[in-house]
């Protein structure tokens, strides 16, 4: 009986006490760097895009809601012909950002994705696409992969050797 | 008193008992959320008008025009029926409050029975509601719910009978007549004391809330409800909770008695406004028993209790 009437005055008493609510469109609640929201896609500091269309983050996504089409343009870089994420499936677990290689798919912290429409939820690689680099800088992908592509051949990539001429026995 | 009486048309006060207690129960929506989050050290609604008021109007537009949804495997009749017995029963117990000299419905010499057997009946609305749902969950909770208010329904009558012996009369205006010299507060302690957790089981507020454990039966006997069918339970349960408040002030609180400064009405107001405030501040600090819990506590302490009072009473109003 005491401890009942005692929990009734510590409650009565957190009248008087600071009220701890964000006043949310007024004021936002501070997010952590790598708080995960809303997913972009990114370029490389050339301004190309760095997806590959690999699809290992459409494999690595539980809820399936990541889907695209790669291609190929005439310098031998891939592309996503399409790319399509559906924000009203998406869980926001960041598994596709762990699995991209080339750091082309990346959370931002922007969660205000409220539609009166649920189609408006999903988004194509217009939407996607930013212009910028997100939160890796300076990494380009075809400037460090082997991959011979227009403008760089075998052996020209960052910290790459030529190539070692197999039918030379000199070293 | 007996020209005030006389000044009144009796028509006017019925309105008016039946305009107050129904925006009052609409008002309680918004006062709880607000009072909630003020002891949870949160805003709550303060968005939609000022102090977030409009959120009554909100409500009640989304309870009109939910869909009102009869599930095709229940009793049609008795489901339909269910909700109106609540608030018919609880807006009939307010036909006896005297809210103030000559302003009250029915002068009844039987008043506080009156009372104890409309909020019996209030019973049938939970059982009947959990029965007629044809659901497990609705009518567990339903059992459950029914059980608790006949269990505390015993004491309650006999907790109130302490202020009958005191005032001899079963009549709320000669309750309230009869504290003039004294609140029943002070002589009848015990006896408000149980009145109050009587009545807290009897609306099945919390902490007393068994019928509607969200985690064990989804919602008791509501489950199968929608729109202003689970409306009505709702309104019912916030004008129970009026209803109490209010019977509490006549009969401990002295009603409508105060200082002359202010109208006797505005008295009986605030004191009436002072227990609604308590009922919240339970639900915000108390847990909910388990359920064996609070049947024992009801047979076992209660109920002893309550007759151990009537007894102490008894001997020293003989005395």
């Amino acid at each position: 009986m005491y401890s009942l009437l005692r929990t009734m005055w510590l409650t009565f008493l957190h009248m008087f006490h600071k009220r701890e609510t964000y006043q949310y469109p007024e004021k936002k609640a501070p997010l952590p760097a790598r708080w995960r929201g809303r997913i972009v896609l990114t370029r490389d500091p050339d301004m190309g895009e760095r997806c590959v269309g690999c699809y290992l983050c459409a494999a690595a996504c539980p809820v399936d809601c990541i889907a695209l089409q790669a291609a190929e343009d005439e310098e031998g870089r891939r592309y996503p012909e399409f790319f399509r994420i559906n924000f009203s499936r998406c869980i926001y677990c960041g598994y596709c950002e762990e699995a991209c290689p080339t750091y082309a798919i990346q959370l931002i912290p922007d969660y205000e994705m409220a539609e009166y429409d649920r189609q408006n939820l999903v988004y194509e690689k217009e939407d996607l696409l930013i212009n910028g680099q997100g939160k890796y800088h300076g990494y380009n992908y075809y400037k460090v992969a082997g991959l011979a592509i227009g403008g760089k051949g075998k052996g020209e990539a960052q910290k790459e050797d030529p190539p070692v001429n197999l039918k030379d026995l000199l070293p | 008193m007996e020209e005030m009486e006389a000044a009144i048309n009796p028509w006017w006060i019925i309105g008016g008992v039946l305009f107050v207690v129904l925006n009052t129960a609409a008002g309680l929506i918004w006062l709880e959320r607000r009072l909630l989050a003020l002891w949870q050290d949160r805003y709550g609604p303060n968005r939609a008008g000022p102090f977030g008021i409009l959120i009554v109007l909100a409500d009640s537009i989304k309870m009109f025009f939910k869909e009102d949804w009869v599930p095709p495997f229940a009793d049609r009749l008795v489901f339909v029926f269910a909700p109106a017995i609540v608030v018919a029963t609880v807006l009939m117990s307010f036909t006896i409050i005297p809210f103030a000299p000559g302003l009250m419905v029915a002068d009844f010499n039987i008043g506080i029975l009156l009372f104890l057997a409309f909020s019996s009946l209030g019973a049938y609305s939970i059982m009947l509601g959990g029965w007629a749902s044809n659901n497990k969950y609705s009518l567990l909770g339903a059992m459950r719910g029914a059980a608790q208010m006949i269990t505390y329904e015993v004491f309650m009558g006999l907790s109130l009978m302490g202020v009958v012996l005191l005032s001899g009369s079963f009549n709320l205006k000669d309750i309230v007549l009869a504290q003039q010299g004294g609140w029943f507060i002070f002589p009848q302690f015990v006896g408000f004391f149980i009145f109050l957790v009587a009545g807290i089981a009897e609306t099945h507020r919390l902490p007393f809330d068994i019928p509607e454990s969200e985690s064990e039966l989804v919602a008791g006997f509501h489950s199968e409800y929608s729109g202003m069918k689970f409306g009505m339970f709702f309104i019912g349960e916030y004008m129970g909770v009026t209803l109490i408040s209010c019977l509490v002030t006549t009969l401990y609180f002295g009603g409508w008695l105060g200082p002359d400064f202010l109208p006797p009405i505005i008295w009986f107001v605030i004191k009436t406004f002072a227990f609604i405030c308590l009922f919240i501040l339970l639900r915000a600090s108390l847990p909910r028993p388990r359920y064996d819990q609070l049947m024992e506590y009801g047979w076992k302490f209660l109920l002893p209790l309550s007759l151990l009072n009537l007894l102490v009473t008894a001997a020293i109003k003989l005395l």
